[in-house]
């Protein structure tokens, strides 16, 4: 079987393709150099891929959900040590920052708990010059990116919208409008391809968005102008209240890809030895020139949508047990406490740097931090307007005004 | 892969102005010496091309962009001149258009897009509305978003449902975009080159029915009084146009209404009435100071447009004025617009379409007994 998209006469086909080089040889090209065949490769493997089981036992080879074109090898000590570093930090950093909305102290903070092998494999994956777009949801990538903690929590601290440069550190703002990220995704992925970068961007979405239709867009456009952009889906089955059997009937989200004409891949979103495994091989591959790649993590999220959210109405306590049992970071600190890489004082001392982080967060976000009402006009055009100048002297005179009798009062 | 391609000279990006600004050219193909009869479709496609050359990151895409030069025309050439890679079709799908361009804008590109029709563009609102009206500010300013987004816009060609809306109140009300739209054809290719220059997102308003429009000008002139105004850091953006001069009322228009606002000036002229005609040109930023002077030398006012009274730029224009020119005023301030009901079929729009003899009952309207 091979698997084609050519519904072109064959006089007119490639004539019009915007200046891609014919997509098929191109990702025919890429995967060959992976030792794998289009037609293994675009399809999902039969089933996820999981490397580590909930118990932390390494699963045997046959057992991986492995198939030719979807072979993994297991990621290296040093980065899964890294990646158990980070879930423990990205862990406490939930917890955190759960515990300030509490205490009054951030407006919300949906929260990644349960997911944090999935925020930590996206972040672990790229390199320097690579792009990262991220959701509401992953705060934890965004840290696990290096961007600091503080920083990136400022949009729900509620002082301005967003607390750090996205070009600074090649992480897009925390998108809230769902999936509308993806085409930004796409366009900066575009934008290096058109320069010769071999920039690879890693979009970022849950189920949900996946009904919406920037996603339909934003994979067809990576799709026909070749980008190595991954769709990275993380499949926590709820969007907000609602199942994902509400959001769709298709085999798995994964297998949307291939309507596409793009790879998809299934992956234990809770294992992030498998996420690791299969997120490498997916930039090695965009970099490469294979085009984009839909990679599904199925994970699950411990906690309601946000603090304003009732998660009992609308699920089952025993569900959320169950995923208990498969917790990403107890999973991870049985497999390498078992194979001897992590030991009493190494986890004394992640624990020790994740407290560290809380600490951050807590001072950062407990400080009272000045606004100043005047920047409400200093960032709305590069270039501002009359208009906006005379509002700001409209505002500039009131405060004046205000500050002037609190003054005589105090007299 | 292109080394024609760099980042763009000064959005986001680490190339000089001067190194982008270099590498342009006179864009002088076969064009004759002097003022000649040319249209503002050829205007804007002359803006195009220019602005290529002057700049390796401006990128033109869109819908029947690329072979075809557009349904309008107004990318004619610009492929087969600048290559697949920086004029091309994409898939037909609006919101995807402005989303990626969007993220290229972010990553050194200045963007500019072809929306194919006024009413086609409702998919990408939301790209619009949420992403480029506020990524400037949501980023307090360390991401710009130079990107320009081409409308095609109102009716008067005889065109069916969804292809007649005037659209540019739903921009206008949105902060964080400028909102430009040319009436003339040495108006079509400056605006058109600031726009693409400027570093704010600017929804460029095209009306499509003066596309086919003729003024007499020198393309060449016109492009080097804008390198040179453009070097001096000199800019009409926000600035309206004395389109006519008058004393006894002002009629204030923009875009396809200006040729009606001035036709309707000439005839008032033979009935011994002097009409001042404005020309907004850019409805954000809005020209207050030009306007308010026109009104309180006139001490009345008619505002003009296509699009539907009810919440629009025209009741705002109103409102500004109003505001400002209160005691100068003779009479209320009249509005002749669209009626507020969708725009309707071919052959009932010329009921719609606000035209000479409405302006003129406007006009006459104006308290002039006392």
């Amino acid at each position: 079987m091979t698997i084609s998209a050519d519904h072109t006469a064959p006089d007119t086909a490639n004539a019009h393709q915007a200046g891609n080089a014919p997509t098929e040889d191109a990702l025919t090209e890429a995967v060959k150099k992976f030792g794998i065949t289009v037609e293994d490769y675009m399809l999902p493997a039969r089933h996820q891929i999981q490397m580590v089981d909930p118990d932390g036992r390494l699963k045997p080879e046959g057992e991986q959900g492995t198939e030719p074109g979807h072979e993994y090898p297991v990621p290296g000590d040093a980065e899964l040590l890294a990646a158990y570093e980070q879930l423990v930090v990205g862990r406490r950093v939930n917890d955190q920052n759960s515990a300030l909305v509490r205490q009054g102290r951030m407006a919300v903070y949906p929260s990644s708990h349960g997911q944090e092998a999935c925020q930590v494999a996206a972040a672990l994956c790229l390199s320097g010059g690579d792009w990262m777009f991220p959701t509401y949801r992953d705060a934890v990538a965004v840290m696990a990116r290096g961007v600091d903690p503080v920083q990136v929590m400022t949009i729900f601290r509620g002082d301005w919208h967003g607390g750090f440069n996205p070009l600074e550190h090649k992480v897009g703002i925390q998108c809230t409008p769902l999936t509308t990220q993806l085409l930004h995704a796409v366009g900066v992925a575009h934008a290096a391809k058109l320069r010769g970068e071999d920039t690879v961007v890693l979009a970022m979405c849950g189920d949900g968005a996946t009904s919406e239709g920037d996603f339909h867009e934003a994979l067809n456009f990576a799709a026909v102008f070749h980008l190595p952009v991954i769709f990275f889906v993380q499949n926590n089955k709820y969007a907000i209240s609602v199942p994902l059997a509400h959001q769709s009937v298709a085999p798995s989200l994964a297998h949307k890809a291939v309507g596409y004409g793009m790879a998809g891949e299934r992956v234990d979103g809770n294992d992030v030895v498998a996420l690791l495994a299969v997120l490498d091989r997916a930039v090695k591959l965009a970099r490469e020139g294979s085009g984009p790649l839909l990679v599904e993590a199925h994970t699950y999220r411990m906690q309601a949508h946000t603090n304003a959210d009732d998660d009992t109405r609308y699920r089952e306590s025993a569900e959320v047990a169950e995923w208990r049992a498969k917790d990403p970071v107890n999973r991870m600190r049985t497999y390498l406490t078992d194979r001897g890489l992590l030991d009493d004082d190494g986890e004394r001392r992640i624990r020790d740097k994740a407290e560290a982080i809380a600490t951050q967060l807590r001072d950062g976000l407990s400080e009272d931090v000045p606004v100043d009402p005047q920047e409400l006009f200093r960032h709305v055009f590069a270039k501002t307007t009359p208009q906006l100048k005379e509002q700001s002297a409209l505002l500039a005179d009131e405060l004046a005004r205000d500050a002037a009798s609190t003054e005589e009062t105090a007299k | 892969m292109s080394p024609t391609i760099t980042t763009s000279s000064e959005a986001n990006g680490n190339v000089s102005a001067a190194t982008a600004r270099a590498a342009a050219s006179a864009a002088a193909s076969a064009e004759a010496a002097g003022p000649q009869l040319v249209t503002l479709a050829k205007a804007l496609n002359t803006a195009l091309a220019d602005a290529m050359h002057a700049d390796p990151s401006v990128l033109v895409f869109g819908e029947d962009v690329g072979m075809l030069g557009g349904v309008f025309r107004i990318t004619d050439g610009l492929t087969a001149t600048f290559g697949e890679q920086r004029c091309f079709d994409t898939p037909l799908a609006e919101s995807g258009i402005v989303g990626m361009a969007v993220g290229m804008a972010i990553n050194g590109m200045r963007p500019v897009i072809e929306m194919q029709f006024d009413a086609f563009a409702y998919p990408a609102f939301e790209q619009i509305v949420s992403h480029v009206a506020k990524m400037h500010n949501r980023t307090k300013g360390a991401v710009k978003l130079p990107l320009v987004i081409r409308v095609p816009y109102g009716g008067g060609i005889g065109g069916v449902e969804h292809h007649c809306d005037s659209s540019e109140s739903y921009y206008a009300h949105t902060a964080g975009l400028k909102v430009f739209t040319p009436a003339t054809v040495a108006d079509g290719y400056r605006m058109l080159r600031e726009a693409i220059d400027s570093d704010d997102p600017v929804m460029f308003m095209e009306p499509k029915k003066l596309y086919w429009s003729k003024d007499l000008v020198d393309l060449a002139e016109l492009r080097s009084s804008y390198s040179s105004a453009a070097s001096a850091g000199q800019s009409s953006e926000g600035r309206a146009a004395v389109a006519r001069s008058g004393t006894d009322a002002t009629l204030i228009a923009y875009g396809p209404s200006v040729p009606t606002a001035l036709a309707a000036a000439e005839a008032a002229a033979l009935e011994g009435r002097s009409l001042e005609v404005i020309d907004v040109r850019t409805i954000v930023p809005f020209d207050d100071v030009t306007v308010c002077e026109s009104v309180r030398k006139t001490g009345r006012a008619v505002v003009i447009a296509e699009a539907h009274g009810f919440a629009s730029v025209s009741s705002e224009i109103v409102a500004r004025v109003q505001e400002r020119c209160f005691h100068y005023l003779a009479a209320p301030i009249r509005r002749v617009t669209g009626f507020d009901i969708p725009y309707p079929a071919p052959k009932l729009e010329k009921y719609y379409l606000p035209g000479v003899d409405r302006i003129l009952d406007a006009v006459d309207d104006l308290q002039w007994e006392n």
